[in-house]
């Protein structure tokens, strides 16, 4: 089988443009698949535009929740958890105090459920997000939706790179790129993990200065090939130096420099991609020379 | 009261919104605190400076599972809800993958023969710092490679207590760090930018507030950059419009130098002490 090449776009810090650079590649590449991990706030569906043909219902944890009708409120439950989503409330009818979860501390781990003496702690599924996987212009896209407050982002993100990776060898094609959300975190690693190359796209602020450090470390310890861009390197020329002199000690190589230009946001009011929006712009033209260089 | 500054999509000003919120309110002389909860990128002391006075560790408690008394049964990798515990019964071995362990407990209840311990892992730092004019500043920082910063989250929320006004600068996104940070939040300001990336975020946000009951106002930044469906909406849903922050050269690059606009520029010193006074306002409602 051939081997999948697979690429990750990641930032650290938000905002700096990686949406808009996978966009770009997205309707560059022939026929690829695209992963957008940034399931928070996932936005390449709105440039990309995928018909999706195949969707399902994602359980991203279990919440736990009492009957009343069997609770005794001994309270025994209070003390095995350890997440402080167990408390005694004072109310009318309940000597005691009446045992009540709170379902925003509450982590899923059911080991109340499971020492209850009286069965009345049910675990309910939380199965509100969403995975798809469409066609668009130039290929397949694999995408989700997390439902508002619920967990475990990570593994949503593993579920979308799993899905990547059947689709394209479904398809018979051999790059996957993947769109990363901010951060280190639970997501940011499952988006990393088992990748060729991460391309970290930074801004020359003392922020994205930053976070680019911790991001990069994040890729180094999964030993993944690191590449930066500077995207916007013109708004502050001293810290795009701080950030060349910092890659250069660290071995790792910057293939663009990416200018400021208002098109890219016009770019992606219209929708779509600033290489379909500007092609002849030399933005596009460096977004170009760097895909190829990738 | 607790204000947390937040929004869906990353990047869009939130901790723009919240150093000069700190800078104006320690400027009127209010007692404030702010507590910067975006754990995996903290980014507040790029801005904002003060004398550190502590630094305290979070840990979690991980799993030892003794493999001299484990009878390798596998009752712990059946009890563990995060698929910590890899046990192969035949050959008699068992794992823990460090990084899945949440810290639960219930592989200790599990184990028949009390083969299973726990060590002290670290996991981030909370730094407090005090400034000149003896407000403080609070950090949560989670250390790379942690898939989880809601501990540090939390102990960093802990050790902020119930000052006059706490302001929190909130990870981006919907998920656990998000709802972490704006669980004991009075009124959550929500930053976001004028285009279609930044109104998608936007509306998931909204509705994880709204499951969660909190009140909310939001705050436009890079108004004039991109388009103006985002004001139709906020119209459409009531929702409160605390300030447009205008596109400006300017602002760019006075905060990229890791300068804050509120203290070199006038107007902009009025627009903050302005969202202070409406965000007090629609608490008091």
């Amino acid at each position: 089988m051939r081997k999948i090449k697979q690429i990750s776009v990641l930032s650290g810090k938000g905002g700096t443009g990686k949406t808009s650079l996978v966009a770009a590649f997205a309707t560059l590449a022939q026929d690829p698949v695209i992963a957008d991990c940034d399931v928070d706030a996932a936005n390449l569906y709105l440039v990309l535009h995928p018909e999706n043909y195949k969707e399902d219902a994602f359980v991203s944890g279990h919440s736990a929740v009492i009957d009343y009708d069997l609770c005794t409120h001994c309270g025994l439950c209070m003390t095995y958890c350890r997440f402080d989503a167990i408390d005694r409330k004072q109310e009318e009818g309940f000597p005691k105090g009446k045992i009540t979860i709170d379902e925003i501390n509450c982590d899923g781990c059911r080991l109340c459920s499971r020492i209850c003496p009286e069965e009345a702690i049910i675990m309910v599924p939380e199965d509100r997000s969403r995975w798809f996987i469409g066609n668009y212009r130039n290929g397949n896209m694999v995408h989700a939706r997390l439902a508002p407050g619920e967990e475990n982002s990570g593994k949503l993100v593993s579920k979308v790179r799993e899905l990547a990776k059947e689709t394209a060898e479904e398809a018979g094609t051999d790059l996957i790129i993947i769109d990363g959300p901010p951060g280190t975190g639970c997501s940011a690693i499952a988006s990393l993990t088992g990748t060729d190359k991460v391309l970290i796209v930074t801004e020359p602020t003392e922020s994205g200065l930053h976070d680019l450090k911790r991001i990069a470390e994040l890729a180094g310890k999964f030993k993944v090939e690191r590449y930066v861009v500077i995207n916007k390197y013109d708004l502050n020329q001293k810290m795009t130096e701080a950030i060349k002199e910092w890659c250069k000690q660290e071995n790792i190589p910057i293939p663009a420099l990416i200018p400021f230009d208002p098109e890219i946001v016009h770019a992606m009011v219209q929708c779509k991609s600033i290489t379909e929006w500007a092609p002849e712009s030399s933005v596009s033209k460096i977004i170009k020379e760097l895909y190829e260089y990738l | 009261m607790k204000i947390a500054i937040a929004s869906g999509k990353g990047g869009t000003g939130k901790t723009f919104v919240a150093t000069n919120l700190f800078y104006v309110a320690a400027k009127e002389g209010r007692q404030v605190t702010l507590t910067d909860c975006d754990a995996e990128e903290p980014n507040v002391s790029v801005f904002i400076q003060g004398k550190t006075i502590e630094e305290k560790l979070v840990s979690q408690n991980l799993a030892v599972i003794d493999p001299q008394l484990c009878i390798y049964c596998g009752k712990c990798r059946d009890w563990c809800e995060y698929n910590a515990i890899v046990c192969l019964e035949e050959q008699r071995k068992i794992y823990l993958l460090d990084d899945l362990c949440h810290d639960c407990g219930a592989c200790l209840v599990a184990c028949p023969v009390g083969a299973i311990t726990e060590k002290e892992r670290r996991l981030g730092v909370i730094t407090t710092a005090i400034t000149k004019k003896n407000n403080v500043l609070i950090e949560a920082r989670a250390d790379v490679g942690v898939y989880s910063s809601v501990p540090v989250i939390k102990a960093a929320l802990a050790k902020s207590g119930h000052p006059p006004l706490l302001l929190l600068d909130a990870p981006p996104g919907i998920s656990c760090p998000f709802i972490a940070t704006v669980a004991p939040a009075d009124f959550v300001i929500l930053v976001t930018e004028p285009t279609p990336f930044g109104l998608n975020d936007l509306s998931l946000s909204v509705q994880t507030l709204e499951q969660l009951n909190k009140p909310f106002g939001v705050v436009v930044n890079r108004d004039g950059l991109g388009d103006e469906k985002v004001y139709h909406w906020l119209e459409e849903k009531g929702i409160p419009l605390l300030m447009k922050i205008p596109f400006d050269k300017k602002i760019a690059e006075i905060y990229a130098r890791g300068h804050l606009p509120a203290a070199e520029d006038e107007t902009y010193k009025k627009h903050f002490v302005e969202i202070l006074q409406k965000v007090e306002e629609l608490c008091e409602k």
